[in-house]
């Protein structure tokens, strides 16, 4: 448009219905499929089938905070499932004393965990490493650890099962926390952190600006190579977390299972949510919303007697209609 | 329309009447008309939003039109798109490059329009008849070698032996000049005389009013919408078409085109000294000094190495050789950061590429550089960036329906604006302002010309850099001229004026001001 | 091949270079490295992926990317199966077939939805997916031996694996079309620069839909050898497929964000990683050391992480952003 055109343009847009439709499109998904599973699912309003729907939800959406955040800087990280099975070994081998025996259970087991998340971290913060100081893109530099981080657990457990019954460390997976699943609190409770966060803080700003325009923000004196290192270092953590959290619900660790698939689901979540591929935007309830709708969605299927297999191929559609509708919201 | 002089009596190429356009309710063409014949070089001018870039997009198949006849080549002419108009013998050069840089010039010249044998293509035949192509302008280059290798001009002339491979006879030009030096200008100016004497008719788009003087036959001068002069290029003075663009008078525009009227600053002491500067490849030997209260620019042809030096300055490239003392103290800046820190500002010229981010509302593009002392505990607090917001817009003037409306759905002008409010927010000592009113309608021009006037005299340093002369001769009290990353002179009060500069930009250090370029 | 820029080919060669010192290695080493036996086993099992890897090679030179191929390749594979009874032509078109049809459908979601690669292909690898489990009913689809489908997979022509003559000849042909046909050049024209070849007047979208539906046909093609190499259609193998063409791919040189890349040196970078895995079988027979099968992913995404460096410190345009 011409300069006339620009500065005679009135300064609120048109909002068609449509658009606004797309704008608000997943919570409106959301309350659709909750409405449509009221009226025809049986026990659909119970608090067991909330908690095995926010249970499933609950790892995907974990990892899917951690992806926003790396999405919303404009980037990918591809390499999440790997350090989800990287943690995952990596946990038992410790609290089960394989390689030094700690005495007090709780200390080897806090040891376990925290070790585990941040050797997690650390890995992610390696990607960023990659991806700043080689100016590697980061679906490529992700994509080493997604190879040859499960080889990693795989090579550190030989492939073995770990099984395990520690009460002191399933909790995580197992245990409630007045009625509700830890791990589902552990999500709502970095959902929160991590929305504020990005709304209200400082770091938050600055990593949309990254995703808006990096050349502009770096122009402006955001420290864009240490915010990077920051945020694929976070998604690692979160990723540490959720593989937590796998193992200890199946009471093993398999390094060939935890994870896989992962990286995809989180990015589903992602895009289905809102966040712009493309950075600059981002929604972290969004996430969480993709992910309940993704879930809702094979739930109502799988409870009405759909097979699963077709509830993949309906999954499919779901998102490529969703990110279609996001992008007619855009315009 | 005034006193259409049209060439010879045989009917025109390219006759464009009466055609309008409108966008949303808002005029864009109001009942303009162009027209072309062959083997004519005709300019198309007008300040930006006139409606030239429309009445091509127009006659291209870009836009439809809203009423009007186009006629070419005697029947009457209809393109669904810039393809088709190609087709149909109307191809444009755009200002930016086209083409498709990893490729080779053969095939940026010939895909689409291949040569085979036996169903696959031939290559020897291409380049063969890449070569001939560009050998009619004298270009000799190794075809097989991808585009961009080879300097904008030649990727330029590349964009015209395609056009010409697929026989255009009208070939229409938007800006083809913006990213050549002098040398470079002379060779395209020679590629359209051939095209004229082949017959082939060109349509030159350009702000660079000398060089319109150089090589076209006519000119229609566009304002608001409407064509509102059209007249041989010989028969009006460069100071008339300059008020015809505007819409001023003659004598008004002759006393001074822009806002800074001419410097009479209070200058104060040295705030930035730069010693032998070297960065990159455009960067080899430069030092210059800038003191508060003045406003220095930084003159050149393109390709000199301004905003390189300038960059290095700020800290967003890297110094291969040289030191900086900002106010006193050495200045390393390992990144921009470090430059803001010690009260530097930047705004590069591409705002759009550098400048803004554009989902974002315009108080957080405001305010991107102040964020870390709105900050407290690591929270932004929204109420002391509100009221640096609405100080700013306030003061610059800035037109907006509020600071959370999105800085993309802004004039270029108060993007611009935005852009220069996020420095000033930050209290600078120094402002490095590359190509501040770029882009920009006149009025947004003035404004931004008289804000930069205003710094100055409140005791700031600017380095300013424009391409547009004027701008820097009477917006400047100092002007360093580079020249293939030197700098090669310096003028102050009397010597800034247009001969001085224009000769060392072109001629360096042995420069004769005798011997400028006049119309 | 027609050298197309320095860094294409410094990239390309480095990949040859790797290959032949990993080749000279192993020969030193290893008995019967070099010999037919090996040879023919390490040709007939990489050649489903050298397929997807060709096709993912053209995707990727578009400058798009499709994470499909692995799914596309199970569901060619249980496809086939099922139709093996009905013989080896039968159930090879029908495999194709079905490959074809999740490239059809990447294609219209891409070129006329408009929605970007990453996000399109995620979703059909999704629908794949299911499909193939669908059609299995969760299972191995088992092949049907008196048909003279396995011969296909298992068999052989003057001692060279057919699988391997299926792979050469689709390379061939892949080269032919990239260096000798409109279409070639014009998929590298898009991935350098899809803006300007539309403007050129270049047949954009129908290329952009064709490049979809050949890797869609190459992966269906590479799951009917699966099939017919191992007996059985496997709804739920080609997992990580795609990741592995696609570090092929980038290994051979050819630039992530599109426009430049050669067919050979794709080729050339399926082996190297095939061969890795290769190596480390005959280091774990010679017992020297014992390197399980898991460290084989460990090398190989040293292996990727080392050529990208490269690529990086030798590439001058660091800062494209590849498009999802």
């Amino acid at each position: 448009m011409s300069e006339a055109e620009l500065a005679a343009t009135p300064p609120a847009r048109q909002i068609a219905p449509l658009g606004l439709l797309a704008r608000y499109s997943t919570l409106v998904a959301l309350l659709a499929l909750i409405a449509f599973n009221m009226a025809f699912t049986n026990h659909f309003l119970s608090v067991q089938t909330l908690n095995v729907n926010l249970t499933q939800v609950a790892t995907i959406v974990i990892v899917g905070v951690g992806m926003t955040l790396v999405i919303a800087t404009g980037g990918i990280d591809l390499s999440v499932g790997s350090l989800m099975a990287i943690s995952g070994a990596i946990a038992p081998i410790i609290f089960m004393g394989k390689i030094v025996k700690i005495g007090e259970i709780h200390v080897a087991v806090a040891v376990a965990m925290i070790l585990a998340v941040a050797i997690a971290g650390a890995f992610g913060w390696f990607n960023g490493w990659l991806i700043t100081r080689f100016r590697i893109q980061p679906i490529v530099a992700t994509l080493v650890l997604f190879i040859a981080g499960r080889g990693i657990a795989q090579v550190s457990t030989n492939g073995n099962l770990q099984p395990f019954k520690l009460a002191e460390f399933q909790w995580i997976g197992l245990g409630r926390w007045f009625g509700v699943p830890v791990q589902v609190v552990i999500m709502i409770v970095l959902v929160a952190v991590a929305a504020w966060v990005l709304r209200r803080s400082l770091f938050g700003r600055q990593i949309l600006s990254i995703g808006g325009n990096e050349r502009a923000a770096r122009l402006a004196g955001v420290p864009v190579a240490s915010i990077k290192r920051w945020v694929y270092c976070i998604s690692g953590l979160c990723s540490g977390i959720a593989g937590l959290v796998v193992i200890a619900i199946n009471s093993s660790s398999d390094a060939n299972l935890v994870g896989l698939g992962m990286e995809l689901d989180a990015i589903a979540a992602v895009a289905v949510g809102g966040t712009l591929l493309s950075g600059g935007r981002a929604t972290i309830v969004g996430t969480l919303i993709g992910a309940l709708i993704i879930q809702l969605v094979r739930y109502t299927l799988l409870a009405n007697g759909v097979p699963d297999d077709v509830a993949k191929l309906v999954k499919a559609g779901l998102i490529v209609a969703a990110v279609w509708l996001q992008g007619r919201g855009q315009a | 329309m005034t006193s259409p002089a049209i060439s010879d009596t045989k009917a025109p190429l390219l006759a464009m009447r009466s055609v309008s356009k409108a966008f949303a309710g808002i005029p864009a063409v109001i009942n303009a008309s162009l027209e072309v014949g062959a083997g004519e070089v005709h300019a198309l001018v007008g300040q930006n939003g006139a409606g030239k870039s429309t009445m091509i997009k127009i006659l291209t198949g870009y836009f439809s039109r809203d009423a009007g006849e186009i006629a070419f080549d005697g029947a009457p002419f209809e393109a669904r798109s810039p393809q088709d108009a190609q087709h149909k013998g109307i191809s444009t050069i755009y200002q930016e490059i086209n083409l498709v840089p990893y490729r080779s010039v053969t095939e940026n010249i010939c895909l689409g329009r291949e040569s085979r044998r036996y169903g696959l293509l031939d290559w020897n035949a291409m380049h063969a008849e890449a070569r001939a192509l560009l050998e009619r302008f004298k270009i000799n280059v190794d075809v097989r070698q991808p585009l961009m290798r080879f300097n904008t001009a030649t990727q330029q002339m590349v964009a015209i032996a395609r056009a010409i491979g697929f026989s255009a006879k009208l070939v229409i030009m938007d800006e083809p000049t913006s990213s050549l030096d002098e040398r470079e200008v002379a060779v395209l100016f020679e590629v359209i005389r051939q095209l004229k004497r082949d017959g082939v008719s060109v349509i030159f788009v350009s702000h660079k009013l000398d060089e319109l003087y150089a090589v076209c036959d006519r000119v229609t001068i566009m304002r608001d919408g409407r064509t509102v002069k059209t007249a041989n290029m010989s028969a009006i003075s460069k100071l008339e078409l300059v008020a015809s663009m505007l819409g001023r008078d003659v004598a008004q525009v002759a006393r001074s085109a822009t806002a800074f009227g001419g410097r009479h600053g209070k200058i104060g002491e040295v705030i930035l000294e730069a010693r032998n500067l070297a960065a990159g490849h455009k960067v080899q030997d430069v030092s210059f000094s800038v003191r508060r209260g003045e406003i220095t620019g930084l003159a050149g042809l393109l390709g000199a190495g301004r905003t390189e030096t300038a960059r290095l300055v700020f800290g967003a490239d890297p110094m291969r050789a040289g030191s900086l003392d900002l106010d006193g103290a050495p200045l390393k800046p390992r990144g921009p950061l470090d430059a803001i820190n010690r009260g530097i500002g930047f705004s590069s010229e591409d705002r759009k590429l550098e400048g803004i981010i554009p989902d974002m509302s315009v108080a957080e593009n405001l305010t991107l550089a102040l964020m870390p002392q709105l900050t407290r505990a690591g929270i932004v607090d929204e109420a002391r960036q509100r009221t640096v917001v609405e100080k700013f817009i306030k003061r610059l003037d800035i037109k907006c329906s509020g600071p959370d409306q999105r800085i993309r759905e802004l004039s270029g002008g108060n993007q611009q604006k935005v852009l220069l409010a996020r420095w000033l927010a930050m209290n600078p000592k120094l402002l490095i302002l590359d190509e501040p009113t770029r882009g920009i309608d006149v009025g947004a021009k003035a404004e931004i010309q008289k804000l930069i006037k205003e710094l100055a005299d409140q005791g700031l340093g600017v380095l300013m850099i424009s391409s547009e002369l004027e701008e820097v001769i009477e917006g400047s009290d100092r002007v360093v001229v580079l020249r293939e990353g030197r700098n090669v002179a310096e003028f102050t009060d009397s010597g800034v004026n247009e001969a001085n500069v224009m000769a060392a930009m072109a001629h360096g250090k042995d420069a004769d001001p005798a011997r400028e370029l006049t119309p | 091949m027609r050298k197309s820029s320095l860094l294409s080919t410094l990239s390309s060669q480095g990949v040859l270079i790797a290959l032949g010192l990993l080749i000279l290695f192993g020969w030193l080493r290893y008995d019967n490295f070099l010999g037919l036996f090996n040879i023919s086993t390490v040709l007939r099992y990489n050649a489903m992926f050298a397929l997807v890897a060709l096709g993912m090679c053209f995707v990727i030179m578009t400058g798009g990317i499709d994470l499909s191929v692995g799914s596309t390749a199970a569901l060619g594979s249980v496809v086939s199966a099922l139709l093996s009874p009905y013989g080896m032509l039968v159930g090879t078109l029908g495999g194709v077939a079905a490959g074809l049809a999740v490239g059809v459908l990447n294609g219209i979601v891409i070129v006329r939805l408009r929605i970007l690669p990453f996000i399109a292909t995620l979703a059909a690898m999704l629908a794949a997916n299911g499909s193939a489990l669908l059609l299995a009913h969760d299972q191995s689809v088992s092949v049907s031996y008196d048909s003279g489908f396995t011969d296909l997979g298992q068999g052989d022509i003057f001692n060279i694996p057919i699988p391997a003559l299926i792979a050469t000849v689709a390379y061939v042909i892949g080269s032919i079309v990239l260096n000798f046909t409109s279409a070639g050049r014009t998929i590298l024209a898009i991935g350098g620069n899809e803006d300007a070849s539309q403007l050129m007047g270049l047949p954009v979208h129908r290329i952009k839909f064709l490049v979809y539906v050949a890797s869609g046909g190459l992966s269906g093609l590479a799951g009917v050898i699966l099939a017919s190499q191992f007996g059985a259609g496997q709804p739920i193998e080609g997992v990580g497929w795609e990741l592995f063409a696609i570090a092929s791919v980038v290994v051979g040189g050819t630039l992530l964000s599109g426009g430049l890349g050669s067919v050979g040196a794709t080729l050339a970078g399926v082996l190297l990683l095939g061969i890795v895995f290769n190596a480390l079988n005959f280091e774990n027979g010679l017992g020297w050391i014992s390197l399980s099968a898991y460290w084989q992913s460990v090398i190989r995404g040293v292996f990727l992480l080392l050529v990208v460096i490269l690529q990086s410190r030798l590439s001058a345009r660091s800062d494209t952003a590849a498009p999802l």
